[in-house]
């Protein structure tokens, strides 16, 4: 393995649990709100935070793009304001891959809150719990197994990610390669090997997290 | 106890629940066919459903009055609660469900007459606490909800067909810990039951539902030797 193959086999793992970390509470938060609240435009809310699962990868890396690039809305202040730059650095990557995953990690935190049973929740406001600890303490452990595999598929789904992280973050061999960038950029310079190599990674990583969420899952399992 | 609804109401698939009661029992029991509104009226004492319009009062304090405004929260009533599927916690051990409402208000464990030590020993839960709730039958299941309402303390226990799902002998054997429980711990208790055999045996009191409406209010002897009652006859 050459040097910018290691590097875009340890950076897609960093950057893939960074972005699955960052994406958590705000799952978690929504999640849980989708389940149990009623608004106003909460429908179309849904469908918002659904788009990425729809659109083309590159549409959304373009959105990014320009709501990211030097004089993008959020990407103007942030360099005004703070001095971060964010296209065609890491952090790029990492905001690609979490905006594609979210949607996976709502979904399934939506769907663990809506299986919670509510009159478990009722009883134990009952017997003296508030709405804080009820939710720390009952809701979100039984939901634990459905958050767990939004985890799972949230980061699975960010390992793959190419078309955004492609327009939001560049190709930079050492820098913001990702495998699947890499395995691209070997494919158009006549590199098979090394592609093949990336494509045996990118097969390890996947089965690694898909197991070990398996794992976890039937560790809890066993628990209940 | 004294537990009054004034001008009650709440839409249910069908009809409208709708009572205008005043229950003084010690054990006082609900009583009806199914779908009549008895786990809904529960459900509104324990807070867990807010009434369309009226009032609940218990000994003279007000848990809901949708007309003034007033929905004290759950968690603040004072009603232990026993669903007819126990609600355990699944993901915790029998102790920790035992412990649950004890550890809320001081984070220590309930004190004088509702404390852990009490609860076991009444109940006769000591071989079950460290057990998953999984792995408890549905007598055990019963008498490990019966501690986790009581030690929260409260001032009135609502039981949700007690006896459901248990065999004749567990249905005895149950009938003399609740009839303990009583004694040992004091709490007025409000009971839902098909059985007029366990409400003449257990209760001082009776309330008869019908599609959301009172048919009859008064001591199970009485109540249950009217003729225009047939399903709710003592048999033998």
């Amino acid at each position: 393995m050459t040097a910018d193959e290691w590097h875009a086999i340890v950076f897609t793992c960093v950057a893939c649990s960074l972005s699955t970390l960052c994406i958590l509470p705000f799952g978690v938060a929504l999640g849980w709100l989708l389940a149990r609240r009623s608004f106003r435009g909460k429908s179309g809310l849904e469908t918002a935070l659904a788009l990425p699962l729809v659109l083309p990868p590159v549409a959304t890396g373009m959105l990014l793009l320009r709501l990211l690039g030097r004089h993008g809305p959020i990407g103007g202040v942030l360099e005004r304001w703070f001095g971060v730059e964010i296209v065609f650095t890491w952090r790029a990557v990492v905001v690609a891959a979490a905006v594609m995953s979210f949607p996976l990690l709502l979904r399934a935190a939506r769907v663990a809150f809506e299986e919670v049973d509510r009159r478990l929740e009722g009883v134990a406001r009952t017997l003296g719990a508030s709405d804080a600890r009820v939710f720390w303490t009952i809701t979100l452990p039984l939901a634990r197994r459905g958050l767990l595999a939004g985890v799972v598929m949230a980061f699975a789904r960010a390992l793959g990610e190419f078309g955004a992280t492609m327009l939001v973050a560049g190709n930079i061999p050492g820098e913001t390669a990702t495998i699947s960038l890499s395995i691209y950029r070997a494919v158009q310079l006549g590199e098979d090997a090394s592609a093949l190599r990336l494509v045996c990674a990118s097969a390890v990583l996947a089965f690694a997290a898909l197991w070990t969420g398996e794992r976890m899952l039937r560790v809890h399992r066993g628990r209940r | 106890m004294k537990l009054v609804f004034r001008d009650l109401q709440v839409p249910l698939t069908e009809f409208t629940l709708h009572l205008e009661s005043v229950l003084e029992g010690q054990i006082t029991a609900i009583t009806g066919a199914s779908g009549a509104g008895k786990t809904t009226l529960l459900d509104c004492i324990a807070g867990l459903r807010v009434p369309h319009a009226g009032a609940i009062t218990v000994d003279g304090r007000t848990l809901v009055d949708v007309d003034a405004g007033v929905a004290i929260p759950s968690r603040a009533r004072g009603v232990g609660y026993v669903p007819q599927d126990r609600a355990l916690f699944p993901h915790l051990t029998a102790r920790s469900n035992v412990l649950y409402g004890a550890n809320r208000a001081t984070g220590a464990e309930a004190r004088g007459l509702f404390t852990l030590s009490h609860a076991v020993e009444v109940l006769e839960i000591g071989t079950l606490l460290d057990r998953s709730i999984t792995a408890l039958s549905g007598g055990e299941r019963q008498r490990v909800a019966l501690a986790r309402a009581l030690l929260s303390r409260p001032r009135l226990l609502l039981l949700d067909e007690p006896l459901a799902g248990l065999d004749a002998r567990l249905q005895e054997r149950t009938q003399a810990l609740l009839r303990r429980v009583h004694v040992e711990f004091g709490v007025p208790m409000l009971y839902v039951s098909h059985a007029p055999e366990e409400i003449a045996a257990l209760c001082d009191d009776v309330l008869v539902l019908d599609r959301g409406r009172v048919l009859a209010h008064g001591a199970p002897e009485s109540v249950f030797e009217r003729t225009d009652l047939p399903t709710l006859r003592l048999r033998g």
